[in-house]
Formats: C-alpha cells, structure tokens, sequence
C-alpha cells in the first residue's frame, strides 16, 4: 500500500518535471504547445545515445540532457515559435501538432521505432526496505530531484529578480516592456528552461515510461491534464496535480488494471467541466 | 415588437442570394457524378476521398461555422464506424443505407450528451474535453474486446448490397457511387443548414458569442444544436469507412485521424462547405504521393506541411483560390445581371 504511494508520488514528481515547463508556456504565456513531450523525448534519446553508446555516466548524461534540450528549445523558439505567439489558438495548435508528428517521424528514421532503454548503473536498481515500505532506489533519486527541482522553480519564480520580471511580462507584456523589461528575451530563456526540464524529465523517465518514437503522442495528454487539471496561476497547482495523477495512476493500475486509463480521463473530464479553471487556481487571472 | 415588412423581405432576398447555386459548385458535383463513369480505376482513393470529405464538412460545421475548436472529432468518426460494424456483423440491421442511418443517429445521440461539455470553458478546455472523449472511447473499445474484437480490430464482418441489389466489389465501383451519393445528399443539407437564419446566427456566435446572446441568440442552444448535428455527420462517415472495408478498428479513434482532419480542412480552407471536399481531395493525392515516396515516414511531410502553413498564414494559403473566386464572380451571370439592375434603379 505504501509502497504504491511512494511509487505514485514517484511518478507524479517525474510528470511535474516533464510538464512544468508546459506549465510556464501554457500557463503563464498562454501559447497551447502541444509539442512539449518532444523536448523531453531529445533529452531521453541524448541520454540513451550517451550512456549506451559512448559509455557516458548515467548521472552525468543527465545534466547535458538538460543542455541539449534547451538548446533545442531556444533555437526552435527564436526562428520558429516567436511567430506564433500571437496567432489563435487553433494556429498554435496546427503548428504544434506538426513539430510533434515531424519529431515522431524523424527520430523514427534516426533511431529506429522500437522501444530503448539506458543502462542505469546498478547502485541505483533494485529496493531496499524501510518501516515496512519497499523503497526503489531509482525512485527515490528520481523524488530527490524533483523535489529539489521544485523547491528551486518555486524560489526562483518568487524570490529572483527573474522570477519577479517573468511574473510581470505574463501580467501585462506591454506594461513590463515599457518599464524596460526585456520580454522576449524573458520568454525565450523560459521557453529554454522549460525545455531543458522537459529533456531532463525526459531522461529520468526513460526507465520509469518507456521511451519510443511516438513517446510526444502518447504522453501529450499527460503533460495538458497535468497543467489544466492543476490550473496555470501558479507552480504549486501543477505540483500538486502531477502528484494526484502519478499516484492515482499507479494505485488505478494496481487495483482496477482492466480500467487502464479510464479513470484518468474520466477525472480529467469531470475536474474540467467542475472547474474549467483548475483545481487549484483562484479566480480566473484573464 | 415586428419589424417592418420592408427589411423582412429585404433579409429574405439577402438570405435567398446567399443560397443561390453557383456555376462552379454545378460544374463540381457533375465532374465528381461523372467520375463513376470517367474514372473506374480510381475509385477505391475516390471512396476514400468521398468519406473524408464528408468527415471534414463535419468539422467544418463546428470550426468554420460556429468556432469551436475540437482535437477529437475522431470521437463521433469511429463512433459511428463501431456502429455501422457491428450491425452488419450481428446481422442487426443488414440494409447498409438503414444502418448507415442508424449509425449517424447513435453518433447524434453520442453528440448531444457531449456537446453540454464543449460549452463552457476557454479553447484549451475544449481541446482536453474533445481530446479525453475521443481517448475515452478508445479505451472502452480497447476494454470491450469481447465485442469489439480489441487491438485486433472487428473482423469477419460482411456488409449486405446496398438497397439489395448493389453488391461492394472490391474495386470500389460500388462503393464509390454509394459514398458520393451519401455525401452529396448530406451535402445539401449542410448546404441549406447554414445559409438559413440558423446558419447566420451560428456566425455570429463564433464573431461574438456576448453580443449574439444580447440581440436575442441563445448561444448554448445554438451550439449544442450544430455539435449535435456535426457529430452525426462525422458518424456517417465513420460508418461509410466500416461499410466499405468492411472492417472497424481502434485506429478510428486515434488522435492522428483528429489531427490529420484539421490538416485536411485548414488546407481546403475552413469556413465555407467546399473547403472540406478540396481539402480532403487535395490531401488524399499528397498523401498518396509521399506514402509512395517514403512509406514509414510520410507523417514528417504531414507535419511539415501543417508548420509551413502556419507560418505562411493560413489566410495566405486559401487566398491561392481568390483568383478563381473571382472568376467565378464573373462567371456568375445572374449576379452581373443583379448588379446591373441594382445600379440602374440607383441611378433612377
């Protein structure tokens, strides 16, 4: 029973990695990417190229997934993304869904449709037990990092000269650009950093998820619960929906296993007609 | 209180002049008849063609007419695909055209009970519910493989003739003929949905949905009615598919059929009824095409295609028909003829 627990917040602490930066371009820049789930599938793929083929550590391909990601993301958002900013809703979503099908068949063609895995060194397999609670050793890195991960987002978006300018671009662009704030400079180092986490989400995931080509299709609604479900006013709601959605899918999947994801999308669709704001998010910001 | 005869009758003309047929929609209809005859070969891609056409006139009437942005409209397409199937294979219903019918209303039925959750919310809210519905069904149909056969797919269904004498042969002559009729039928009736009041006030909802309900639209009614009836459409497509390969599978459901849609009426052009025909013809031929060209691969062309037209503008893209449009003006000599009566009682 526990033990599921800690497997769920295991797994809810890895989607809040993977969609906060969703949370950011979503939420706060209100630009629908539905092209999230392929920085996180570059970051799984850098990882498994450098650890299995070039005999990098697991631990340091983490931090250069980090790097290509946002790399990728800073490219893309500069000659591409900024373009769409301003367009409808329905633009963004055509472009995004097409980044997201030319990403799927392009790693396709590079590394091949089957399913990969990285070799993750052997101090970190297997469990061990504590007070009764079967403690995965890969899961508890994974919840260490993330949750430090957190704890960071939070202090730097409330507490850094950064955080304070990328909260009052969001609020109104035109005000914050008029007191000297440089706003699309603001929001391609988010669109980055978003990415980055997306990438290194990706690469811790890749033993917990599965990774394979079509890895942005499958885990998309994922990332969209994770960000409407908890609402996009602050970083704390998404926390906490990721967290309800890693242990109600794990604890779904062990107790009801013919249901599969039923529950998930019926809890999505009813939090959605309930509160088309999200759970936690106080009156609508816009 | 009644308004004066006068702007009555002058919104009737109005009205009646925006329904009027065009040369060039006769001149479409008559080369897609004709086609029966001139192109044999083709007709399983035409079928295809037919169907997905259909599908996209679906979308059409909630994108283009009433603005509502849907990611799932797979939902309602395999649907009615699920129904059509397994009448004919539990020999429920085995007249296809009674089927077919039966299959649009069940999609209608589906519609209805999920328009209600498209109301209210911004457009991403609407994007998760659609998406979730669609995700939903796939999941039931993949949960209840007693009777939907599953991954596997519905097999070993047989489709009786059409009306009991025209019997699906595997060229697709057939088929063909019976998907076109189906489509131009239901075309007309789209086509006199939306240049009625109905369709009028389905605009204006999409331009502004606070204004239209402060002269008087009840914008929930108004939506729920055009969802529900685009649902329906998009179900006798689905069934259309089923009855024509005689097969149903969860790939009906998948988000790629609802991404590929959009793809199909963004480059037709959404909001005019045709937009979804030449979309479909157009990408049925490039997809043909790059299939041909690299077979696993051809979504990164599909992809690219939708980036670049983004980008580009899709305003830009269907402006590639405005000379033809303006052709087709002239062309048009009963409102040359209009014009010149309207500027000679002017100058009187």
């Amino acid at each position: 029973m526990l033990t599921i627990l800690f497997d769920g917040i295991a797994y809810g602490m890895l989607l809040f990695v993977l969609a906060s930066g969703l949370a950011v371009t979503l939420g706060l820049m209100n630009f629908v990417n539905l092209a999230h789930g392929a920085f996180a599938m570059a970051g799984g793929y850098v990882t498994v190229v450098l650890v299995n083929r070039l005999g990098v550590p697991f631990l340091a391909s983490l931090p250069l997934a980090f790097l290509v990601s946002a790399t990728l993301g800073i490219i893309l958002e500069r000659t591409l993304y900024v373009h769409v900013y301003k367009k409808p809703h329905l633009d963004q979503v055509l472009f995004t869904i097409g980044l997201v099908f030319m990403s799927v068949a392009a790693v396709d063609y590079v590394m091949g449709s089957s399913q990969v895995f990285a070799r993750i060194p052997s101090i970190l397999q297997g469990q061990f037990v504590v007070f009764g609670i079967g403690v995965g050793r890969y899961r508890l890195l994974i919840i260490v990092i993330c949750g430090l991960l957190t704890v960071g987002l939070q202090f730097i978006l409330s507490a850094t000269r950064f955080g304070s300018r990328l909260r009052a671009a969001v609020d109104d662009q035109r005000v914050a650009s008029g007191l000297g704030i440089n706003v699309n400079r603001v929001f391609a180092l988010t669109f980055a950093f978003g990415s980055g986490l997306a990438g290194l989400g990706g690469a811790l995931g890749v033993e917990i998820l599965g990774l394979d080509p079509t890895f942005p299709l499958k885990f998309m609604i994922y990332f969209l619960i994770v960000v409407t479900v908890g609402g996009t006013s602050s970083i704390t709601g998404p926390f906490l929906a990721s967290l309800l959605l890693g242990i109600g899918d794990v604890a779904g999947k062990y107790y009801v296993p013919t249901l599969g994801s039923f529950v998930i999308y019926t809890i999505m669709i009813v939090v959605l007609i309930w509160r088309p704001q999200g759970l936690f998010s106080r009156a609508a910001s816009r | 209180m009644i308004p004066p005869p006068s702007t009555v009758r002058a919104a009737t003309e109005w009205l009646s002049a925006r329904a009027r047929w065009h040369p060039l929609e006769i001149v479409f209809w008559l080369a897609a008849f004709a086609a029966i005859y001139l192109l044999p070969d083709s007709h399983l891609i035409l079928t295809e063609i037919a169907w997905l056409g259909l599908f996209a006139l679906s979308l059409d009437l909630i994108l283009g007419y009433a603005g509502i942005i849907s990611l799932g409209h797979a939902a309602f397409f395999g649907f009615g695909s699920y129904t059509a199937a397994l009448l004919a294979k539990y020999e429920i219903i085995n007249e296809p055209v009674l089927a077919l019918l039966a299959s649009g209303f069940a999609a209608m039925a589906l519609g209805f009970v999920t328009s209600f959750l498209v109301l209210r919310g911004s457009d991403l809210t609407r994007l998760m519910v659609t998406l979730g519905v669609a995700l939903l069904l796939r999941e039931l149909a993949n949960r209840f493989g007693w009777l939907t056969g599953g991954a596997d797919g519905l097999q070993g269904v047989t489709i009786q003739p059409v009306l009991g004498a025209f019997r699906f042969d595997m060229f697709g002559h057939t088929g063909y003929t019976y998907c076109l009729t189906v489509l131009f039928v239901l075309f007309l009736i789209a086509r006199r949905l939306v240049n009625s009041p109905f369709g009028l006030s389905l605009l204006s909802v999409k331009g502004n949905p606070l204004r239209s309900s402060a002269i008087g639209i009840s914008v929930d009614a108004r939506l729920v009615a055009i969802y529900t009836v685009a649902a329906g459409y998009a179900g006798i497509a689905g069934a259309l598919l089923a009855q024509t390969t005689a097969f149903a599978s969860l790939e009906v459901f998948s988000f790629d059929r609802s991404a590929d849609l959009l793809l199909v009426l963004i480059i037709g052009g959404a909001g005019y009824l045709y937009g979804g025909l030449i979309g479909a013809i157009i990408f049925k031929f490039m997809q043909d095409y790059l299939s041909a060209l690299t077979p696993q691969y051809w979504p990164f062309w599909i992809g690219l295609v939708l980036v670049v037209i983004v980008l580009v503008g899709r305003d830009r893209i269907t402006s590639w028909t405005a000379p033809f449009r303006r052709i087709a003006a002239r062309l048009d000599w009963r409102a040359s003829a209009r014009r010149v009566a309207a500027s000679s009682s002017e100058s009187h």
